[in-house]
């Protein structure tokens, strides 16, 4: 299983849309930083082709630093930093878009 | 399970610097063990020690120094991409003549070499990087 993070917000690169063209399951995706206004309700449609069985996450403390909550996609699950630790523990590989 | 955490990005341009200092935070509390932080890139600007940011943002360089020192974790910068961007410890200043150097205690230059032995020691590698 790959972890996928991805760091930076759609409208400023391709990197979610690279990382979404070739995520395959089984797969974690993970938006930290600026990529976590990716997991808004704004950009759902770019995840309608993603297979259920890819989990998407959010990190928390990204979400929070820039108020996002609210506007979340129900999609994701929240991951804190332990969190995150624990993903790359439970993956075999990290991939970081970027 | 053995951690090498590569970082990219600015530290004043892009969050990776710190982003990848509050994993390592976590990582370490967990029990992982993280061989080696390998700064690459325009990262080697978090070992410059006489970078100051305003008193009410966090101080990167001096709590990268603090885990390093807690946590006895390995801060390799790329001598290369530190000599290029005027980071240099007390031996590349003389290299080039300088009459300070400004590499922060507990960060060390080094070549590739040390981020390819990480990997191949490490289960994991995780890449912080910043934009292009």
């Amino acid at each position: 299983m790959v972890l996928h993070t991805v760091n930076s917000s759609p409208t400023q690169s391709r990197c979610l849309e690279d990382c979404l063209q070739l995520i395959r399951p089984p797969a974690v995706l993970l938006l930290i930083e600026d990529g976590v206004y990716g997991a808004t309700t704004a950009h759902q449609a770019l995840l309608d082709q993603l297979p259920d069985e890819i989990s998407c996450t959010v990190l928390q403390p990204d979400v929070d630093a820039r108020g996002l909550r609210p506007l979340l996609s129900e999609r994701f699950d929240l991951v804190d930093d332990n969190g995150f630790v624990e993903l790359t523990m439970k993956c075999d590989r990290v991939q970081s878009w970027y | 399970m053995k951690f090498a955490i590569v970082v990219n990005g600015s530290p004043s341009s892009s969050q990776a610097a710190a982003t990848a200092l509050r994993f390592t935070e976590a990582a370490l509390h967990q029990g992982v063990d993280v061989l080696r932080v390998f700064f690459y890139g325009e990262s080697v600007l978090t070992a410059n020690r006489l970078t100051h940011p305003p008193q009410d943002e966090t101080n990167l360089t001096q709590r990268w120094q603090q885990l390093a020192s807690d946590h006895d974790v390995e801060l390799i910068v790329c001598i290369a991409a530190a000599v290029r961007r005027g980071v240099m410890d007390e031996r590349e200043a003389k290299r080039y003549e300088h009459t300070a150097d400004n590499l922060a205690d507990g960060f060390e230059l080094s070549g590739l070499g040390q981020l390819v032995d990480a990997s191949i020691g490490a289960d994991r590698v995780i890449t912080f990087g910043g934009r292009a």
